[in-house]
């Protein structure tokens, strides 16, 4: 049982959305957005959440698009991660993803969660972001503002940055980078299910291999200086490697009952073995 | 506190609910349907798992109000089907606690794949925890109820509401 309560309400437009939260934040609500609302209901139950509204966004159109347009390939954020892991369009389109969302959760959780509170959420590992990272996505915003589109890697900085009262309605790829050789590796404790120790996104530029990693920051991350020392195909893989690793701030990295931070960086190394393997051929 | 009008079972009934209380919870106390289990109600386990216009979600992760205007299955939705005779004949479970939730995600897996693979199985009942470790059963009999439909067995009824 969650023990305060709140307000539900449904928005189906962004305006309406923001409206609520403009209102509700000036009566002192605390209002939040939400999709799936997992994340309201597992944090605030142990008192790491509280809020006197949530605004559901799922019921909004444009938070609902799953398409090809115009060259890119547009997410909403209310979308659930098994609609983009079945998607016969994302399978086509932008496989990484498609293989990230299917990673996350398990399959009844993922009727649930969608992109946008996967991106937006407060748990460490967020991994339906590493796709966008490493494809330099874009994500249109809506808030008191208005609506704007910004680059991934302008407005993600361990979270999502947004503005007060503002919400993710889409991402949009470009549709060559979505299609580019990708690979992507998740490596949990045990099982199929649950949070990683490491996972990594990435995909081949031309001859460059881009990356981005959950599970060794409390925060996805797209290293440029892991990347530009993987990407030293003069030295031997186990040198690249090394340097690759060599780049993570070690004082940063996870160390939890998850995993420990040795055992993070040994199994860091084992996935970038296999992306470079994988996508160096 | 907001009514919501629930379709439950092909009921439609207005309850009155908190924002912040979830499905389970109403179910359950308000309605009397005791057929989805509180487990770990941290939407780990799925004993709670229902179908929400016809996909399985776990109703303790769900708040009710969101469940406004959609057809609820429970598993009290859910009698005298093929699934819960295999199930039976498989002895797939020993305490029961979790049953009603593979019911539940089982049923919503047939009545979405004719024939699910090994791996299709395991990926939507990796959802459900069976602390008995009843899994090698649970999988034969959802197996068994695929070949009892197309064997022509009596018994599936059709997806409720």
């Amino acid at each position: 049982m969650i023990p305060f309560d709140f307000e539900y309400l449904p928005a189906h437009t962004t305006a309406e959305a923001v409206a609520y939260y403009v209102s509700r934040a000036k009566a002192g609500q605390s209002p939040l957005y939400c999709g799936g609302a997992t994340e309201v209901v597992t944090l605030g139950r142990i008192g790491q959440l509280e809020t006197g509204a949530v605004i559901d966004i799922r019921h909004i159109p444009s938070a609902q698009v799953l398409t090809q347009r115009h060259d890119q390939v547009v997410a909403g954020a209310g979308v659930t991660l098994t609609q983009i892991a079945d998607s016969v369009l994302i399978a086509e389109t932008f496989p990484l993803l498609a293989a990230s969302a299917r990673e996350i959760a398990d399959r009844t959780a993922r009727n649930q969660i969608t992109l946008g509170g996967n991106i937006c959420g407060q748990i460490f590992y967020r991994e339906a972001v590493l796709p966008l990272l490493v494809c330099e996505s874009a994500v249109r915003l809506a808030g008191p503002n208005g609506l704007r589109e910004l680059p991934m890697d302008r407005v993600f900085d361990q979270t999502l940055r947004l503005q007060p009262g503002e919400f993710l309605v889409q991402t949009a790829t470009d549709t060559v980078l979505a299609g580019a050789p990708w690979v992507y590796v998740k490596r949990r404790k045990m099982g199929s299910v649950g949070y990683p120790v490491v996972s990594a996104a990435a995909i081949r530029v031309d001859r460059d291999i881009r990356v981005a990693v959950s599970g060794v920051y409390p925060f996805p991350v797209r290293a440029l200086d892991l990347e530009q020392a993987l990407n030293r195909r003069e030295l031997p893989l186990s040198r690249r490697i090394e340097a690759a690793v060599s780049t993570i701030r070690a004082d940063l990295v996870l160390d939890d009952v998850e995993a420990a931070r040795g055992y993070r960086l040994f199994v860091l190394r084992d996935v970038l073995r296999e992306i470079v393997e994988s996508l160096d051929a | 506190m907001q009514p919501v009008t629930l379709t439950v079972n092909g009921w439609v009934r207005t309850v009155v609910v908190r924002g912040s209380e979830t499905l389970l919870d109403v179910l359950r106390e308000q309605m009397g349907l005791t057929g989805a289990k509180p487990g770990c109600e941290n939407g780990d386990c799925g004993a709670c798992t229902v179908l929400v216009d016809g996909v399985p979600q776990k109703a303790c992760l769900l708040l009710a109000a969101m469940a406004a205007d959609c057809r609820v299955t429970t598993v009290e939705g859910l009698p005298r089907t093929q699934l819960q005779a295999a199930f039976i004949r498989c002895n797939a479970f020993q305490c029961g606690y979790c049953t009603p939730g593979f019911l539940v995600n089982a049923h919503a897996l047939l009545a979405c794949v004719a024939h699910p693979s090994e791996r299709q199985t395991q990926e939507w009942l990796e959802s459900n925890i069976c602390r008995c470790t009843s899994y090698e059963e649970i999988c034969e009999a959802v197996r068994t109820a695929a070949d009892a439909r197309d064997n022509g067995v009596a018994g599936e009824d059709e997806m409720p509401g």
